[in-house]
């Protein structure tokens, strides 16, 4: 139950991928036929992604993934528009994925742009008043999540926008998560740069999306052959971009019938984990403005590394903020920044449902998640 | 002498369905100890303790034998994968910080020169590692000392390891009847010559890595550095005296001072002289001539009989005074409090307060406590 780190490549998407690296193996940036066989499929895969945005294909940019399309939107907007002249601030919230917040940290601090952290309520949404104080002349960029990461809570991407366009701010959404839960078009929707993981909807790895409207300039960080427009420099991955246009396709023709998959799912993980431990668990994010599939806790009195540990003796697979491969764990800074005392924040845990997890499944965590939980809390 | 009369742990219990913790470090030792039990037929889990990190300088080359540094992380999880075992690193810097790491800086400023070893095995490694295994449903706690656990008749009992050179059972006698039952020495039944044959066998890259060394957390192995930040006193210079009183030259501070240290002192005197002990109240460091640090008794405090009571009779044991030193014969009677008194069959150099002292019937290990004079 974490598929909010990453989802099985589905078996037609793995399928539509397989001949181009077999067969139509050439490199897109070749005059010469296989060249130009790759260029095709890559430019039909980027016509494919644009028609489910309702965007134009020219702006759609692979990139290396996730991480790689938020770096690219703020590091490229913030340095284009220091060379053009214009303004100095960038504006993000306080629970930005890290890709996001370090990428915004380093421009601050070793780059001299100003920098303004953006604080949450106690749902993890940002307050849109807030946000139109903190936007000044200098500010160029603001970049805002779709949906968290890790306690799933949705912010009002539409208000944000507006506001940005209405003091001639570009805005940027990290939405790696909100991608398969909802429709885009991107014709209304007042985004101007949006981040995009296919292996979070059964696509690749290793490939990501910046969708870059037209008229959002940026300095390339990735510098090259070239290719996406001199906006993504390196030989074009045809079978990832492919996968990428099935995996999104499918994920928009299912779109409606994967959320009523995930619901009950959530909700009863939900009720019954805050029923079985009521003074040990609270609900993490908003009740209801919350990503479908997304289910998150913190406990109290209860080490990250540890539950990841039981829960994995157990057969489940959940993931935490605040745990950490080398056992060097950190406080979760979501957790911390929706409010959470000391005895919380090192006790996240975030469960994912997906297409193939069942209700039996989902039970069988509902049952044991509080046994391991009296076993192992500590005060 | 014992194979024939006791069972061996390893052998007499099914391993088939058993569960075990094992604590690896990244090392030869434990990584083989995780592949023996595998190849037994456990369900084996790797598991390491993330005890320490000591902020690291810019530049400062880390030596590979210092514990649960990123590198030893990634030698453990390269095991665990090759052995196709689960490997979690389990947080212990708070509690390791707390329990160990002060227990080293308070004997220091004490006068006395601790091991941490010792005190690690008694609050980490036995109690909270292995608490951490019991409750993952967990049969065992199996570690890579050189020891051996056998079971008796009469309970169980701690036998040094096969490889004398390598015996690790002086860290070990702080283990209870409980801790017994439950924990898995698998290399202790080798020699280290032929643990690295094993660790060849199983085809486990680390078999030519050197040993770990103590004072894991000091990553230097600077331990004066390290005292002088971490500790919140000021480590005052005093006067070196002879037993007479006489003054001989000035010492840096008592701390960095151990009982029978010879070199560091720079005094000129006919014969050599050696550190015979530490006048707190004085801030005095005595020093003496060899034959001067000769002691035929001690005490000591913390005292664990590993049987779980105390003999009701002075017993004859060989004792250990340091974790190389040599048994020396001698009559260990149990006293209040959980101290005892040793007496030896003769003088002993080289007593000093806060190390070990450890009772062996034969290669049996009976006991040991905490030398406090």
């Amino acid at each position: 139950m974490d598929h909010a780190a990453s989802t099985p490549v589905h078996a037609e998407v793995a399928a539509a991928m397989l001949p181009y690296w077999t067969e139509v193996y050439g490199n897109p940036s070749s005059s010469h036929e296989h060249g130009r066989f790759a260029h095709r499929a890559l430019e039909q895969a980027r016509e494919r992604i644009a028609a489910q945005f309702n965007a134009h294909p020219d702006e759609i940019v692979f990139t290396g993934g996730g991480s790689a399309s938020d770096n690219l939107a703020l590091r490229g907007v913030m340095l284009r528009a220091r060379h053009d002249g214009g303004g100095n601030h960038l504006i993000v919230s306080a629970i930005e994925h890290s890709a996001v917040m370090r990428t915004a940290v380093q421009l601050r601090d070793y780059f001299g742009f100003d920098l303004t952290i953006l604080p949450v309520d106690r749902f993890g949404q940002i307050d849109v008043e807030a946000l139109k104080t903190a936007v000044t002349p200098q500010t160029v960029l603001i970049s805002i999540m779709a949906a968290n990461n890790e306690i799933g809570s949705l912010q009002p991407i539409e208000a944000i926008g507006s506001i940005a366009h209405e003091n001639g701010v570009l805005f940027h959404s990290d939405a790696v998560q909100a991608i398969a839960v909802r429709r885009w078009n991107m014709e209304t929707m007042p985004i101007d740069l949006m981040s995009v993981a296919p292996h979070k909807f059964y696509g690749p790895k290793g490939i990501g999306v910046l969708f870059a409207r037209r008229g959002a300039a940026m300095m390339p960080i990735l510098t090259g052959g070239g290719q996406e427009n001199g906006r993504w420099a390196g030989t074009s991955n045809v079978a990832f971009g492919v996968g990428t246009a099935v995996a999104l396709e499918m994920a928009m023709d299912e779109l409606e019938a994967r959320n009523a998959h995930y619901l009950p799912l959530r909700d009863h993980l939900i009720d019954s984990l805050l029923t079985a431990l009521p003074d040990r668990c609270v609900l993490t994010g908003h009740p209801s403005q919350r990503l479908p599939h997304n289910a998150s806790f913190a406990f109290r009195h209860v080490r990250g590394n540890d539950l990841l540990m039981h829960l994995d003796m157990a057969g489940i697979s959940g993931s935490s903020g605040s745990a950490c491969k080398t056992g060097d764990p950190k406080p979760s800074h979501i957790l911390q920044a929706i409010g959470l005392g000391d005895e919380w924040i090192k006790g996240g845990l975030r469960l994912t449902v997906g297409r193939q997890t069942t209700m039996d499944d989902v039970l069988y965590a509902a049952g044991k998640i509080p046994e391991i939980i009296r076993k192992i809390v500590n005060g | 002498m014992v194979n024939g009369q006791w069972s061996i742990v390893n052998g007499d219990t099914p391993s088939l369905g058993r569960r075990v913790v094992v604590a690896m470090s990244g090392g030869v030792d434990s990584s083989v100890a995780a592949a023996l039990l595998v190849e037994q037929g456990y369900e084996v889990i790797g598991m390491m303790m993330r005890l320490w990190s000591e902020p690291i300088e810019e530049g400062a080359v880390c030596t590979d034998n210092r514990c649960c540094t990123p590198e030893q992380m990634a030698d453990a999880r390269r095991i665990a994968d090759q052995l196709n075992i689960p490997f979690y690193v389990v947080d212990t810097q708070a509690y390791f910080r707390k329990t160990i790491v002060q227990f080293f800086i308070d004997e220091h400023e004490n006068g006395r020169t601790p091991n941490p070893c010792i005190e690690c095995n008694r609050k980490i490694r036995f109690e909270y590692l292995l608490n951490q295994a019991l409750a993952l449903d967990a049969d065992y706690l199996a570690t890579g000392h050189y020891a051996r656990i056998r079971h008796t008749p009469d309970g169980y009992h701690l036998l040094q390891g096969v490889d004398a050179a390598k015996d690790q059972s002086y860290v070990l006698h702080v283990m209870g009847q409980h801790e017994l039952a439950h924990v898995l020495f698998p290399v202790g039944e080798y020699s280290k010559p032929q643990v690295r044959q094993l660790a060849r066998k199983f085809n486990l890259p680390v078999a030519s890595k050197s040993d770990s060394q103590d004072l894991c957390f000091v990553g230097d192995g600077d331990y004066h550095r390290f005292l002088r930040e971490y500790s919140e006193r000021q480590f005052l210079p005093g006067p070196i005296l002879d037993s007479d009183g006489n003054k001989l030259g000035e010492h840096k501070g008592l701390p960095f001072y151990t009982i029978g240290q010879r070199k560091g002192l720079y005094i000129s005197a006919p014969e050599p002289l050696y550190v015979l002990r530490k006048e707190m109240a004085a801030n005095a460091l005595i020093v003496g001539r060899r034959v001067e640090l000769g002691q035929r008794e001690l005490i000591a405090e913390r005292v664990n009989w590993m049987d779980g009571v105390p003999p009701s009779q002075p017993i004859p044991a060989y004792i250990k005074i340091r974790y190389k030193a040599k048994g020396v014969k001698g009559v260990v009677t149990a006293l209040e409090n959980g101290r005892c008194h040793v007496h030896f069959d003769q003088p002993v150099i080289g007593i000093t307060a806060g190390q070990g002292a450890v009772f062996y019937d034969g290669d049996r290990c009976l006991g040991g406590g905490t030398i406090i004079s």
